[in-house]
């Protein structure tokens, strides 16, 4: 089955961005396939590769860019809330003259024609958030 | 149409469940997460309705890990809510024709 995630909150927020990955995680081991990842509202702080959380803390940002280089996942980042909480890529930090990307290896920024396709192609639209 | 609603905050901070319990129809299933499995235990003030809506059909399950998480164990849930793991989350999503978060 396919199935799409959209994921609403931060990683230090509460809970629903270890859920959110913990689902993925265990419907790619049951042999399901994930349409795309989309990162919506504060979701999108889980797109920042400069978050450095203790070495005794799970950081799900690197856990998301591991699982989706190993599963070849389609991490979308929403172009719109990402501007407004500091999340670019080169392009866009290029554009409003920031100087530098700090969007995290296998996100991609995007917008939310992404998410709505992903609601049509995938079988199941999951939603994670607070 | 059969649906599974997940409930991610306890009945005793939000109203998040009862919402639920408002309009889920006999052939869907409730799927307690993260605070919400507060929601699953027994001889608290949301039991009853959660017992009532058993009675009209709705299924009831509860995610283990977040059980385990908060230091409750699986013999304090409500008779009849079963306790599944993300394998089970997953294949409940599956098995159900839609998925309707309740945040």
């Amino acid at each position: 089955m396919k199935f799409a995630i959209q994921i609403n909150e931060g990683p230090f927020t509460h809970q629903a961005a270890d859920t959110a990955y913990q689902f993925t995680k265990a419907a790619l081991e049951n042999g399901h396939e994930i349409f795309r990842v989309f990162f919506y509202h504060d979701g999108v702080n889980n797109g920042t590769m400069y978050g450095v959380p203790p070495i005794d803390d799970r950081n799900v940002q690197a856990m998301w860019s591991e699982l989706a280089e190993k599963h070849d996942l389609d991490l979308v980042v929403c172009v719109a809330a990402a501007q407004r909480r500091g999340i670019m890529d080169e392009d866009e930090s290029n554009r409003h003259g920031k100087g530098a990307a700090n969007i995290a290896p296998k996100f991609r920024i995007s917008g939310l024609g992404q998410l709505i396709e992903a609601g049509i192609q995938a079988d199941r639209l999951m939603v994670f958030g607070d | 149409m059969s649906t599974l609603h997940t409930v991610n905050k306890s009945p005793f901070e939000r109203n998040s469940l009862n919402t639920c319990l408002s309009v889920v129809r006999g052939d869907s299933t409730v799927l307690l997460i993260e605070d919400g499995v507060a929601g699953a235990l027994q001889n608290t003030t949301a039991s009853a309705s959660i017992s009532d809506a058993m009675g009209k059909g709705v299924k009831f399950a509860v995610l283990g890990e977040d059980l385990d998480a908060r230091g409750l164990a699986a013999d304090r849930v409500i008779d009849g809510v079963s306790v599944v793991d993300y394998a089970g989350f997953v294949q409940l999503a599956a098995d159900h024709d839609n998925v309707q978060s309740w945040l």
